[in-house]
């Protein structure tokens, strides 16, 4: 099976993981990617090269796990675009490229002589996709963000808390994910309307405007109803917002930090709940109607935890959702990853066979393409590992050449 | 035109799927939502327009079908189907969340209808996956991030408080926008190959694969990160990096100082504030700002030098943080070249003049009110082919005739 993007060649300057996850979607669905990095600071400028996670305790700058899960399948090369002799290969590279993509600081790729009026001049149908935490215009264009501080800004670590406590945000980089998400649909969009009119473009993203967008029915609150989401106590962002259920939340369960998800939508699921907990407190008609359990639904809460602590988090979740109710264990990493058919089944975690790393599982996609489906052909790229075959095979540059220019410092 | 122009999208209702309907619409493309007879119970859901619910005021429904046309068709009548078989014909996508076994039931399954259209492209989201009996047990957005990983990762140093699920529907978020990203590749792949095709998303395995170190940190080193307050979930403790403010909001920090620029600039903000005498650390600072070749962030807590000058860092902000508002904190640590933002509720992000000066807010009207209302605008700024909202939600059946008649 080939890739659905076979033919479809990406210049690629993204990094971390708001970047780089773009492409990675990209490169997973047969793009070409061609991901181009500074020799001078080794591909410092993303932080995850050579960072943790390390398999078999081995610590490199070709050996960072993160980098390896975000960049596999790509193509990686060096290029010192402090010489003119770089900026002349790259010029070459973007002539033969449909899309050029970066997550720099607003005005990095400018500077360098590689704004989007210096692309288009190269190849006037490129598409160039900029990602960047404010967007390359505005009054906070020069600011800079990493994921927790677009969730920050956005409103997306505010909405996630527990009563009279900070904000409790997310415990990973949300918006650098979903960042690349929208970056990689952008890419795209840029290209189905590139091969509809043969006009290229540029999209200027900011990471900030695709997480603003997460919050829709709370924006028009406000909006419409004048209701700010501040309020003098945060309710728990467990319990449902729209449409209301109760109980709803996140609930003990036996052992050492185990806990269980409940969803109570209506009264039916009510009724089986209570056919599954068998206590009378059940029955009891202050928790009759969804509008009753939601005026009692500390108390409600309170009496669900001491049942959902005797239990394991499995079985009583399975009890619960084969009675209609939805429930679910709070999953640890290795429950997830290791014993849990269905991401299994999906063929969620598959391995790549990574130049220095040896054989690695990364993450997969969550979609499978019935003529076209997803691979990725290798590990994220070590520094430079593909500089002498896209050089050569792609830009004719020939080996002695390429060989000159490694002695001079320019890949 | 825009990127989506003439392509036309059949979505069939459900809370689920309905965000990537709207980011399609936004795009240009022709959505039609099919509703069955009676509407999608989503219609109703809250808040509602002046808090009185009521036919067409569920802001909630108003937000996830924008620029969307709305028919009413019921599938289960031979008419109702007879009718869908005949708008595929005229469609390049369909979108659904349907129970696994439904389409099949009625003969309007991708096998079917791509006997009517064969470089049709029909996405379906379930909870786990087309194949999986399990995708027919009951879920929520809370039950889902629960069980796919994202709460694991969310919630306090104490562990005594329950993880916790960041609101707003993440999780059917995130199907959608893998919902949109395989839509938009098998599109682009059929304006070469002319080749439609079935694509299988799974909610589960797309919350998942959104959870960084929480899935790769196992699946490299077999190695479980623990919630922390406000920051990334670790598998070695980290420094707090979220700021209480002399306002009493917060600020988050990310990730600290890591350059001998930002060091200096610190330490330049700190005596200009008068506090580096209250900071012991802060010839640490001074030690960062001298720093000589690249910091390797990976010998934190192995070096203590590089320790103590990371440490002083953080100390540095959560000092300066005390002494200033949240706001003047982002703005401050920002001019000074430092990542850090405001820990704003949506509804100011909304109304921040960085937002407003890019146009991110955008007017609606609601013709059948008389009114207008600010509605959040474009995720991404295509400068030539730029996102809109063309119409307000759709009322129940709104566009059946004029839909029909196009047939």
């Amino acid at each position: 099976m080939s890739g659905a993007l076979e033919g479809f060649r990406i210049c690629d300057f993204t990094g971390q993981l708001a970047g780089a996850g773009a492409t990675r979607w990209l490169a997973s669905v047969g793009a070409e990617v061609i991901r181009i990095e500074d020799p001078v600071r080794e591909g410092r400028w993303d932080i995850l090269r050579g960072g943790e996670p390390f398999k078999d305790e081995r610590r490199g700058i070709d050996l960072g796990g993160a980098f390896n899960n975000h960049n596999a399948g790509k193509f990686g090369i060096t290029l010192n675009l402090r010489s003119d002799k770089a900026k002349h290969i790259l010029r070459d590279l973007v002539r033969v490229s449909d899309a050029v993509t970066e997550n720099f600081a607003a005005g990095v790729l400018d500077r360098l002589g590689f704004g989007y009026e210096a692309l288009r001049e190269l190849k006037p149908d490129i598409v160039y996709v900029s990602n960047c935490g404010f967007g390359h215009e505005g009054p906070y264009a020069k600011f800079k963000t990493w994921g927790p501080i677009v969730q920050a800004v956005s409103g997306l670590t505010f909405t996630s808390a527990l009563p009279n406590q900070p904000p409790a945000g997310w415990g990973y980089s949300y918006m650098d994910h979903t960042g690349g998400y929208y970056m990689a649909m952008a890419i795209l969009l840029a290209l189905i309307h590139r091969q509809q009119t043969g006009e290229g473009q540029w999209v200027d993203l900011a990471c900030t405007e695709s997480a603003l967008s997460l919050h829709g029915p709370t924006l028009l609150d406000w909006t419409v109803n004048g209701r700010p989401s501040r309020q003098e106590v945060q309710p728990s962002s467990n319990r449902s917002q729209w449409p209301k259920m109760a109980p709803h939340g996140i609930y003990p369960a036996a052992g050492d930090d185990e806990w269980i998800a409940i969803s109570v939508r209506d009264d039916d699921d009510w009724a089986a709940t209570g056919d599954v907990i068998n206590a009378p407190w059940c029955d009891h008609e202050r928790f009759a109607t969804t509008e009753l359990r939601l005026q009692h639904e500390d108390e409600l809460d309170g009496l669900m935890a001491l049942w959902t602590e005797t239990g394991d988090k499995f079985e009583r979740a399975a009890a619960l959702q084969t009675s209609g109710v939805p429930a679910s264990a709070v999953q640890k990493p290795q429950e997830r990853v290791d014993q849990d058919p269905r991401t299994e089944a999906f063929g969620l975690w598959p391995t790549v066979d990574h130049t220095a790393m040896g054989e690695v599982r990364i993450d997969g996609q969550a979609a499978h393409f019935s003529e076209t489906d997803w691979a990725f052909e290798r590990g994220g790229p070590c520094l430079g590992e593909h500089t002498d075959q896209v050089l050569t095979e792609l830009l004719g540059i020939s080996q002695t050449e390429v060989d000159q220019l490694r002695t001079e410092g320019v890949v | 035109m825009t990127a989506l122009t003439g392509v036309r999208v059949l979505e069939l209702a459900n809370e689920r799927i309905s965000y990537a309907g709207k980011l399609m619409a936004g795009m240009g493309a022709d959505v039609i939502l099919i509703e069955p007879p009676g509407g999608d119970p989503s219609r109703d859901y809250p808040p509602h327009l002046d808090d009185e619910p009521g036919e067409d005021r569920s802001l909630y429904w108003w937000h996830y079908h924008t620029s969307k046309r709305g028919i009413v068709l019921d599938l289960d009548s031979e008419a109702g189907a007879a009718t869908f078989r005949a708008l595929v014909g005229t469609a390049d996508m369909v979108i659904e969340s349907e129970p696994t076994w439904r389409l099949d039931n009625l003969g309007l399954d991708y096998a079917d209808l791509k006997q009517i259209k064969p470089d049709l492209i029909h996405v379906a989201m379930t909870p786990y996956g087309r194949d999986d009996p399990t995708s027919d047990l009951p879920v929520t957005d809370l039950t889902l991030l629960a069980g796919g990983g994202p709460v694991w990762n969310c919630g306090y140093d104490d562990h005594s408080l329950p993880p916790v699920r960041g609101q707003g529907n993440q999780g059917y978020h995130t199907g959608c926008h893998f919902v949109v990203m395989s839509a938009l590749t098998a599109f682009l792949h059929r304006t070469v190959s002319g080749v439609g095709q079935f694509i299988d998303v799974s909610m589960h395995a797309a919350a998942n694969i959104t959870t960084e170190a929480g899935s790769y940190s196992w699946l490299v080193a077999e190695r479980t990160v623990q919630r922390q307050t406000g920051r990334h979930a670790s598998a070695r403790p980290s420094g707090e990096t979220q700021s209480l403010c002399a306002d009493g909001r917060y600020a988050n920090t990310g990730v600290p100082p890591r350059f001998p620029r930002e060091f200096a600039s610190l330490h330049r903000w700190l005596t200009e504030l008068g506090l580096a005498e209250r900071l012991p650390e802060a010839v640490f600072l001074e030690m960062g700002a001298n720093w000589e070749g690249p910091f390797d962030l990976s010998l934190i807590g192995n070096d203590d030098t590089i320790t103590a000058i990371f440490g002083a860092g953080r100390e540095a902000l959560q000092l300066i943080a005390s002494t200033v508002s949240a706001y003047d904190f982002f703005i401050g640590c920002q001019t000074a070249g430092l990542s850090v933002g405001a820990v704003y509720a949506p509804e100011e992000a909304f109304e921040d003049p960085h937002f407003k000066a890019r146009g991110y807010q955008v007017e609606v009207e609601h013709e059948d009110l008389g009114r207008t209302f600010r509605y959040p605008g474009a995720p991404y700024a295509l400068r030539g082919s730029p996102w809109k909202i063309y119409r307000r939600a759709p009322k129940l059946g709104e566009h059946t005739n004029e839909i029909l008649a196009e047939l």
